[in-house]
């Protein structure tokens, strides 16, 4: 019985183990890819040990283009990337608080608007968003793409009204009882119990702002300002061969952060996520 | 009596300061800011738009009706993005969600390292989105990628992915499914919730693993399963950097992808009035297709009456 038991586990350990390392191979096999030379990766090797393993991908790739250095396009990415997440977590927290907590005549409608902009497809709002920035004279800044996000952004906002839900309100009412008001509540018990689904926000946004290609697309016109990510494609546009070495090496670093910012936060991930409203 | 003039005065706005109206709209105030000036006035731009013949640089728009709309019907790539992208939702989100959900639950297990494990599986989903991983993707079903060389390894010969019109759309497909991390998030947070006793009691009637499965696990988590459905399929639509970068639309436009179309005529060919009547129709595409999930899911979805 011990036996088939141990036997058992050992199967699913085994089986989790290998599975996971095929569904993270297409990202060993850039890392790898970093160090090995442009003729060895256009081989299309299995493999994931370099024959002659060398740094040189990582000088090339960093010296960038037309004299910009990656340091630019990834101080670029850095910049906006927390500012918008900072901006997120702040602004869907406050509005969260609004439509999970306070009980007004208009919540509903606003409930309804934070839905419909959550089922809006982006791509229906990008063009007049871009003609309307281009109008205002505000296209080649970081503004578009920083400034939305500090209006709250309806996936957080649910989320975390999901998880306000498990927060007690007696808590509310015992805080209103001891002079709490409806500010100092949200400062003083909404805001320290809400951390997780706060970490869950910053994780998600995180990444998904790192990542994000369209925006910086469309509004970044001057290499100067270019994202990383905007970057790392140049090095596929390049009218000469690709140089996948050093565009393997530069997209290595860019996942950097966004792994730092998950092993740093990633215990928090599933416990940040609320489901309690979800149920029927 | 000044004096008390001010109080009542300063009493009273504290009191206003503190009303539940109040205190809800300043809570709100940057989401309703927001909705106005990033939703609500680019989508009736976007509207005025779409029956206009506008492009950047006119001076103003000139008014053609439904000129844009008429335009549509005839245009053979619009059918065909249609096509590529129903095509790439129906396959893909349904793939994906059984994928999640098969994960998840394969991590349900009380044990240290399902943390770690959960950690690993969410790493495509972490740099999924990413450029950089849509590039290795590309290189990885070259004509002489990965792909292919595990098919020449098997004895199966290789295939020209990126070549063929038809075949293009699946290693898109594939890398969408590959990023299911978020929806697994989300069901192992689900399952989590799924009260122990249940199981308990299913134990005792003698149920089996199948049928503890598909008579508790999923009915419990048929709501999330419809979240994550909504999710994915509007996610699945807007799906524009993988086409963008590996493909480019073609060959023959079998990837071109709908986000990707509207980007082409609104920035390639300067067609900014087209491009906003497309969007529209993707606006109303979509919104039939999740009133049809909605509608539907009162068949599927278990509600915990009395709960």
């Amino acid at each position: 019985m011990n036996m088939k038991h141990t036997l058992r586990k050992t199967i699913y350990h085994l089986f989790v183990v290998i599975f996971g390392f095929v569904m993270i191979y297409p990202v060993l096999w850039m890392i790898s890819g970093s160090f090995k030379d442009n003729a060895e990766i256009l081989r299309g090797t299995l493999s994931l040990i370099p024959q002659e393993p060398k740094m040189s991908n990582y000088s090339t790739g960093w010296r960038g283009f037309s004299g910009i250095t990656f340091a630019t396009f990834f101080g670029n990415s850095l910049w906006i990337t927390v500012v918008a997440t900072l901006g997120t977590v702040i602004s869907s927290s406050l509005v969260a608080y609004s439509l999970s907590r306070i009980r007004y005549k208009a919540k509903k409608l606003w409930f309804t608007c934070m839905l419909a902009t959550m089922m809006l497809p982006g791509q229906v709002i990008m063009i007049p968003s871009f003609l309307i920035w281009h109008g205002l004279g505000l296209t080649n800044t970081y503004v578009p793409l920083i400034l939305p996000y500090f209006c709250g952004q309806a996936f957080f906002i649910y989320q975390m009204m999901q998880f306000m839900q498990g927060i007690p309100r007696e808590l509310d009412e015992a805080a209103t009882i001891d002079g709490c008001s409806k500010y100092t509540i949200y400062t003083h018990i909404i805001l320290p119990l809400l951390k997780p689904s706060i970490v869950t926000t910053i994780i998600i946004q995180f990444y998904w702002k790192w990542d994000d290609y369209m925006g910086p697309l469309l509004y970044l016109n001057r290499p100067q300002s270019y994202t990383a990510s905007l970057a790392i494609k140049l090095f596929a546009d390049a009218a000469s061969t690709t140089d996948y070495g050093a565009m393997f090496a530069m997209s290595t670093i860019s996942l950097i952060p966004v792994f730092l910012i998950f092993l740093f936060f990633n215990r928090y991930l599933v416990q940040g996520i609320g489901t309690s409203g979800l149920k029927g | 009596m000044k004096n008390t003039l001010a109080t009542t005065k300063s009493y009273s706005f504290k009191k206003f300061m503190n009303s539940n109206n109040t205190v809800g709209h300043i809570f709100a105030a940057p989401f309703i800011f927001g909705f106005i000036c990033f939703s609500l006035i680019p989508i009736l731009t976007s509207f005025y738009y779409s029956f206009t013949d506008y492009s950047l640089g006119s001076k103003e728009a000139v008014f053609v009706g439904i000129r844009n709309f008429a335009k549509l019907l005839t245009d053979e790539v619009f059918v065909k993005s249609l096509v590529v992208t129903l095509k790439y939702v129906f396959i893909s989100v349904p793939l994906k969600l059984a994928f999640a959900l098969f994960v998840a639950f394969l991590l349900t297990r009380k044990s240290r390292l399902v943390t770690v494990y959960r950690s690993l599986y969410y790493v495509p989903s972490l740099v999924g989105g990413s450029i950089a991983v849509a590039l290795v993707w590309k290189q990885l079903f070259a004509r002489k990628g990965l792909f292919n060389a595990v098919l020449t390894d098997m004895g199966l010969g290789t295939i020209n992915w990126f070549g063929d019109e038809t075949l293009a759309l699946y290693p898109l497909i594939l890398m969408s499914v590959w990023q299911f991390g978020s929806s697994m998030i989300i069901f192992a947070a689900g399952l989590k919730e799924i009260p122990v006793s249940y199981y308990e009691a299913a134990k005792i009637d003698g149920a089996n693993g199948f049928q503890t499965f598909f008579k508790i696990t999923l009915p419990c988590l048929s709501p999330i399963i419809l979240y994550n459905l909504v999710m994915q399929t509007i996610s699945a639509f807007m799906a524009f950097t993988q086409a963008f970068v590996i493909t480019k639309g073609g060959p023959n436009n079998g990837t071109m992808m709908y986000a990707l179309y509207v980007y082409n005529q609104a920035f390639k060919y300067n067609d900014m009035g087209y491009a906003c009547a497309m969007s529209w129709v993707m606006l109303v595409v979509m919104s039939i297709i999740t009133l049809v999930i909605f509608k539907t899911s009162k068949m599927w979805v278990f509600s915990e009456a009395g709960d």
